[in-house]
């Protein structure tokens, strides 16, 4: 069987499983089974799942590395294209349920609560990245250059654990493991960096 | 508010949710109780359900039971809001003795039956405003707290009120853990532990408190934010001087003494100028001192509340 073939069947297994969150989600909301505080499941499974995504998109350069399997690469933009959806799914559930479109209420948030500025930062910074995440954009801007803006998703993934971080009451376990997972890939890749050297 | 006396009520004698609602619907339909959303809980409706109540209705609807009892924050069953009712099903709530101390005369122990003797026990819908932006309506039962407490004599030095949760690891798995300087501590002022909204519930929805909600004796103060509402009470000491409460100890800048619901003052890390009721999508506006203005305003006139938050 063709290798094509595998990359293919892979890639609608990931869609299907990126888009099984989302989807149970929109049922039990639908259904009225989404008890008993839906916003907030909706708000917290739309940014953990984005969170999730994120940090597995991260893994494949490293993954990569230790397994020798270079088709990891191939499934890089779409992962990183489903982290994106999630964070804006998230955005538009606090822009509809949290502040039902008042602009004034979303600017005083963003101003005022430094764990929505992170997170809000972490949104912004995600855009141009989904923007640029074509053939075309990486031809346009050169590999190098592409790459290099591409960095910046480290910086959305630590503000993002930041955001989850500076929202929980007392209870830090959960972020704190996000953040430990975060570092670990971190780490993972600039070793490689000092073998090459 | 709505206050109905009724009989007192021995656990083996409740009545059953069902029959229960279908008094109130009853007891609503003959117009026994007018002008108040009485039909019964509301339903789960969904998304589309909430879009049609988004115009311009903010009736008090109960809360259903089942969300009553499943969403909790009790810390010493877990920080999740379903830990509670996943941890709490072995807990015993019986035998309960509540130790009486401090500033007054008739200091001691006293047996939870002993309590439940001290008055009838009333049915009281109150809301229940959480500080982290949610909110319920609840029917508990209970007495005023100020019929205990006029058990108690307290002296004239009795100044506040201090009231402690039971500290037992073995039966409460969250307090293995030292997210919060266990026992859980919460206070009163006097003159708001004597108010007649001030309730100590031993019940919601006609039957004893549920584990989860604080059995066996719980607080229930409506215009302050829920962590006020100290659960399974076991220590109420009498003082001269403001005891220090949990969270006030655990993050001071959050969280004060007083607590008392106001949509002007923010807690530094949200606004308190709106609310969502559970199972609601939409956000309504949070009222000052949660509606109950009337009633309380007057304890803190003159006080800064911005300062006193």
């Amino acid at each position: 069987m063709p290798r094509s073939f595998f990359i293919r069947t892979g890639k609608v297994l990931v869609s299907f499983a990126a888009l099984t969150p989302a989807a149970v989600l929109a049922w039990r909301a639908f259904h009225g089974t989404l008890r008993p505080d839906p916003v907030e499941r909706l708000t917290h499974v739309t940014g953990l799942t984005g969170l999730i995504i994120l940090l597995v998109t991260l893994s494949l350069t490293p993954l990569r590395r230790f397994t020798g399997w270079n088709d990891l690469f191939r499934f890089r933009r779409m992962l990183g294209l489903w982290a994106f959806a999630y964070v804006v799914l998230h955005f538009l559930i606090y822009l509809v349920f949290e502040h039902f479109f008042s602009l004034s209420m979303i600017a005083e948030d963003i101003l005022e609560r430094p764990y929505v500025t992170v997170g809000f930062l972490a949104f912004l910074l995600l855009i141009p990245l989904a923007l640029t995440s074509t053939r075309g954009w990486i031809r346009r801007l050169g590999g190098k250059r592409w790459a290099r803006l591409h960095q910046l998703i480290y910086v959305a993934a630590a503000l993002a654990v930041l955001h989850f971080l500076w929202l929980v009451k007392l209870d830090t376990r959960e972020p704190v493991i996000y953040g430990v997972v975060l570092v670990a890939l971190l780490g993972a890749r600039l070793g490689k960096g000092k073998r090459v050297k | 508010m709505l206050i109905r006396r009724t009989p007192k009520i021995h656990a083996s004698e409740v009545t059953d949710e069902r029959t229960y609602l279908d008094r109130r619907e009853f007891m609503a339909a003959s117009g026994l109780i007018a002008g108040t959303a009485l039909g019964g809980a509301r339903d789960g409706g969904g998304l589309l359900g909430s879009i049609g109540r988004l115009l311009g209705n903010e009736d008090d609807e109960l809360t259903p039971y089942e969300d009553v009892t499943t969403y909790n924050n009790f810390y010493e069953f877990g920080t999740g809001k379903d830990d509670p009712a996943k941890q709490a099903g072995d807990f015993r709530a019986r035998p309960w003795t509540v130790t009486v101390e401090g500033e007054v005369n008739r200091p001691g122990e006293y047996h939870l039956d002993d309590l439940l003797k001290s008055a009838d026990q009333e049915e009281r819908i109150y809301r229940l405003r959480c500080v982290e932006g949610w909110s319920m309506v609840i029917p508990w039962m209970g007495v005023s707290l100020s019929t205990l407490i006029d058990r108690f004599e307290p002296t004239s030095r009795a100044k506040y009120v201090e009231f402690v949760t039971l500290y037992d690891p073995q039966q409460m798995p969250g307090q293995r853990r030292r997210v919060l300087d266990w026992p859980y501590v919460e206070g009163l002022r006097l003159d708001e532990a004597m108010h007649p909204l001030t309730l100590m519930a031993f019940g919601l929805y006609g039957k004893p408190l549920p584990n989860q909600n604080g059995a066996p004796l719980r607080l229930v103060v409506p215009w302050k934010y829920g962590f006020k509402s100290i659960k399974s009470i076991v220590t109420m000491r009498f003082r001269e001087t403001q005891p220090r409460n949990s969270w006030q100890v655990a993050i001071p800048n959050e969280y004060g003494f007083y607590a008392n619901v106001n949509p002007h003052v923010d807690h530094p890390r949200w606004s308190q100028a709106t609310e969502r009721r559970i199972g609601e999508y939409f956000k309504q506006d949070t009222l000052i001192f949660n509606g109950y203005g009337d009633e309380v305003a007057h304890l803190y006139s003159g006080m800064d509340l911005r300062r006193n938050y």
